[in-house]
C-alpha cells in the first residue's frame, strides 16, 4: 500500500511542478465554461430590426412599440420602400426589416387582411432563423391586439408555444452540461494517456515495471490523481454552473455525482486505452484530440442534436459515453428527473466503463513491447 | 552462494521483424563477479538485458536469474534485482532525494533502512539532495540512477552502458564503486561499448551482431591472441595503413588513434623488417614496438 501512495503522491508532483499541466487541469474548465456560458452563446440580444412602413400607421406603431419593448430586439431606422434593406443588410447595420404593405391600416380595415414581409440576413441562417421567430412572435401578439380591437373579440386559432424547464431559452442549460462532459473526458483521458506515454517515451515505466509492484497497482496510482482533479473540476464547474450561470440543479446532486463518477471511470478507462496504443506524447495527443474530443463535440448532441443525424452517424454517437453523460446530465440538472428516468443511460454508460477499464488494464503490458 | 550460477542464458534468441538482434546466446554468471558484456552499438546488449530484466520475451531459448525463469518468475526476479537502463530512466522533474525515496519506496523498503549499501556513493551527491534530477551533471546522475538501483540490496545488478557519455574520470570512479558493490556480495552483470573497461571485469563475453564471438576472463581471451602484434607510431597513418595492407604476412593492420596496430603471421615480418618497408616505401620516422594484444584487438581479431 504504501508503494501506491508514494505513487500517487509522485503523480500529482508531476502535474503541480509543469506549471502548464497544472494550468489545463485547474483553469482550463473554468475558463471554458465561462466562455461557453457566456461569450460563446447561441442567443441573439439587441438585433436590430428595421421597419418599412408608415410611420404614422397605428399598427405600425404598435409593432414598433414592443420591439422598443422586447429586450432580444431593437429598433434600428424607418425605410421608405423595401429595396433599402439589402444595402443595410449588407453593411450589417441591420438584422433584419420589418415589411409593411403600402396603405396597411386602411387595407387591414377594409379587407381584414394586410401582409407583412419579414426580411433577414441568410447569411447566417442560425441568428436569422432565431431574430425572424423573435420578430413572428411580436406581430403574433400585435396581431391578437389590433385584431382584437379591430373586430371585435373574435379571436383566431394560435398556438400557445410553452418551452418547458427552459422558458428564457438560456443557452447555457445546453452548454453546462455538454462542456462538463468535455472537460471531464479531456482531463480524465488525455492527461491520463499523455502522463503513462510520457513515461513510456521517457523510459522510466522501464524502470517502474522492473520494480515488484504489480502493474494493475501501478495503473491504478496513475488513474487517482485524475480521479481526485475530476471530482475537483466537477464541483468547480457546478458552482459556477449555479451561482454564475443559473443553471439549476433540480434533481438530485448524488446521482449527478454518481453518473459524473461513472462517466469519469470510461474516461480514465479510454485514457489509458490511448496510452497503450501510441508510443509517443504525440500520438496520445493527437489520439485525444481527434479521436476523442472531434466526435465528442460534434455527435455527443453538444452543439449538434443528435436526432437530425444521418442514421450512420446517430449509430456511431451511440458508442460515444459523453453523449449519455449529457443526456442524463440534462435531465437530472434541468428537468429534475429521478434515477428511474435515466436507467438505461445509465446502465449504458456503466457498461462501457466497466468494458473499457476492463479491456485497457488486461492490454496493458507488463513488459516493453 | 559463491560459486554458484547467478544468471544462466542458454540458446536466447530475439529478432525485430528481419533484424537478428539474438542469435542462440549462451552464458553463465557466477555468483559475486563482474560479468562484462562487451560490443559495439547495435551488438545487441539492450535486448539481451531486457530479456534478463524481465522487460522483454525472448523468442527461443531459456535464461534464468537467481534460479528463476525469466518467464515464469518474473514478479520474483522483478524482487531480487537492480536495474539501471541504459538511458538516464529517473524522474527528472524530482529532486534527487524524492527520486530516490521513491525508488525506495517502489521497491519496499526505505532510504534510512538501506542507507548503508548506498551510503558510499549517496555520500558523494547528497549535498545536492534538492536538485531536480534534470539540473545535474552527466556523472551525478549516473550515481544518483546507481542509488536508485542499488536501494532495495538486489542480489543481481544489471547495468545497461552505465558509462556510456561519462567523463574519463567519472568513469574510473564508477568502476571503483562497482569493485566494492561486488565485494558486499552483489553480482553485476554490466555491458559496455568500452574496450578498455573489459579489463576492470572479472569474466567478459565479446558480442557482436548478436553473437558471441568469445568469452572468458579477459586474461583467457588475451592469452588466447593467436598472432603476433606490433604497434607503428608517428608518420602519415593512412599511407601506412595502405602500404601494409598488401603487404605479405600481415593478418591486419588497424588504426588505433594515433597508432596503427599490425598482426603478424607467425613467419612474417618482424620489427625491423616492418620498418624497412615503411622507409623503403619513403616514410621515415616511424617507430614500431612488439605489444601485447588487448581486449580491442581480439575483438577485430575475431569479428
Amino acid at each position: 500500500m504504501k508503494e501506491v501512495t508514494a505513487f500517487i503522491k509522485k503523480e500529482f508532483m508531476h502535474i503541480f511542478r509543469d506549471r502548464r499541466t497544472t494550468l489545463i487541469v485547474l483553469v482550463m474548465p473554468v475558463v471554458q465554461i465561462i466562455l461557453f456560458g457566456f461569450a460563446i452563446s447561441t442567443e441573439v440580444h439587441d438585433a436590430k430590426v428595421d421597419i418599412v412602413g408608415d410611420p404614422g400607421d397605428p399598427s405600425v406603431q404598435q409593432v414598433v412599440r414592443s420591439i422598443r419593448h422586447n429586450r432580444y430586439l431593437e429598433l434600428g431606422e424607418f425605410l421608405n420602400s423595401p429595396s433599402e434593406v439589402n444595402g443595410r443588410i449588407r453593411k450589417g447595420q441591420t438584422m433584419a426589416a420589418i415589411c409593411f404593405e403600402d396603405r396597411f391600416d386602411v387595407k387591414l380595415a377594409k379587407e381584414g387582411t394586410a401582409s407583412i414581409t419579414i426580411i433577414s440576413d441568410g447569411a447566417d441562417p442560425n441568428s436569422a432563423q432565431i431574430v425572424t421567430s423573435y420578430i413572428k412572435g411580436v406581430i403574433a401578439s400585435e396581431q391578437f391586439t389590433v385584431s382584437s380591437s379591430m373586430t371585435g373579440g373574435s379571436q383566431a386559432m394560435r398556438p400557445n408555444v410553452q418551452l418547458m424547464y427552459n422558458p428564457a431559452m438560456n443557452s447555457s442549460y445546453n452548454f453546462v452540461p455538454g462542456v462538463m462532459g468535455l472537460i471531464l473526458m479531456l482531463i480524465c483521458s488525455m492527461m491520463t494517456s499523455v502522463s503513462i506515454v510520457r513515461e513510456k517515451e521517457m523510459g522510466t515505466l522501464e524502470l517502474v515495471l522492473v520494480s515488484p509492484v504489480k502493474p494493475f497497482w501501478i495503473i491504478l496510482s496513475k488513474l487517482t490523481p485524475y480521479l481526485v482533479l475530476s471530482v475537483v473540476n466537477f464541483i468547480s464547474i457546478l458552482l459556477l454552473a449555479v451561482y454564475v450561470m443559473d443553471v439549476p440543479v433540480n434533481g438530485s446532486l448524488a446521482l449527478l455525482s454518481l453518473v459524473a463518477l461513472i462517466f469519469v471511470g470510461s474516461s480514465l478507462g479510454l485514457g489509458l486505452l490511448v496510452s497503450v496504443i501510441s508510443s509517443t506524447q504525440q500520438t496520445a495527443m493527437l489520439l485525444c484530440g481527434m479521436g476523442l474530443t472531434m466526435p465528442t463535440m460534434m455527435l455527443s448532441g453538444l452543439i449538434f442534436p443528435c436526432e437530425s443525424m444521418p442514421v450512420a452517424l446517430q449509430l456511431f454517437s451511440d458508442i460515444i459515453p459523453a453523449k449519455w453523460f449529457i443526456i442524463m446530465v440534462k435531465k437530472i440538472m434541468i428537468q429534475g428527473a429521478g434515477l428511474t428516468s435515466i436507467i438505461k443511460e445509465l446502465g449504458i454508460l456503466s457498461g462501457m466503463m466497466v468494458f473499457l477499464l476492463w479491456f485497457s488494464i488486461k492490454k496493458f503490458k507488463t513488459r516493453l513491447s | 552462494m559463491d560459486g554458484q550460477t547467478a544468471i544462466k542464458v542458454e540458446g536466447i534468441c530475439k529478432s525485430f521483424k528481419e533484424t537478428k538482434a539474438l542469435q542462440d546466446i549462451n552464458l553463465e554468471i557466477k555468483h559475486g563477479e563482474i560479468f562484462g558484456l562487451i560490443g559495439p552499438d547495435g551488438a545487441g546488449k539492450t535486448s539481451l538485458f531486457r530479456i534478463l530484466t524481465t522487460l522483454s520475451l525472448a523468442d527461443s531459448g531459456k535464461a534464468s536469474v537467481n534460479g528463476l525463469d525469466v518467464v515464469d518468475g518474473y514478479a520474483g526476479i522483478r524482487r531480487s534485482i537492480g536495474y539501471m537502463p541504459g538511458h538516464f530512466a529517473l524522474y527528472q522533474d524530482l529532486s534527487v532525494e524524492e527520486n530516490l525515496n521513491f525508488y525506495a519506496t517502489v521497491f519496499g523498503t526505505t532510504v534510512a533502512e538501506n542507507y548503508d549499501t548506498i551510503k558510499d556513493i549517496y555520500s558523494q551527491i547528497e549535498m545536492f539532495k534538492d536538485r531536480k534530477a534534470r539540473d545535474l551533471s552527466g556523472g551525478m546522475k549516473q550515481k544518483l540512477a546507481l542509488c536508485c538501483a542499488l536501494v532495495h540490496k538486489p542480489d543481481v545488478l544489471f547495468l545497461d552502458e552505465p558509462t556510456t557519455g561519462v567523463d574519463a574520470v567519472s568513469r574510473k570512479e564508477f568502476w571503483a564503486m562497482l569493485g566494492r558493490i561486488k565485494d558486499s556480495g552483489v553480482t553485476i552483470m554490466v555491458s559496455t561499448p568500452y574496450m578498455d573497461e573489459a579489463s576492470l571485469c572479472d569474466r567478459i563475453a565479446l558480442i557482436l551482431a548478436g553473437k558471441i564471438i568469445d568469452k572468458g576472463t579477459p586474461a583467457d581471451i588475451i592469452s588466447r591472441y593467436p598472432h603476433r602484434l606490433f604497434a607503428i607510431r608517428g608518420g602519415n597513418m593512412f599511407r601506412i595503413l595502405k602500404e601494409l595492407k598488401v603487404h605479405e604476412g600481415i593478418i591486419r593492420c588497424s588504426s588505433f588513434g594515433c597508432e596503427c596496430h599490425v598482426a603478424v603471421t607467425d613467419n612474417g615480418p618482424d620489427a625491423s623488417s616492418l620498418l624497412d618497408i615503411l622507409e623503403k616505401s619513403g616514410m621515415q620516422g616511424c617507430r614500431v614496438e612488439a605489444i601485447q594484444a588487448g581486449i580491442e584487438d581480439c575483438f577485430i581479431g575475431l569479428s
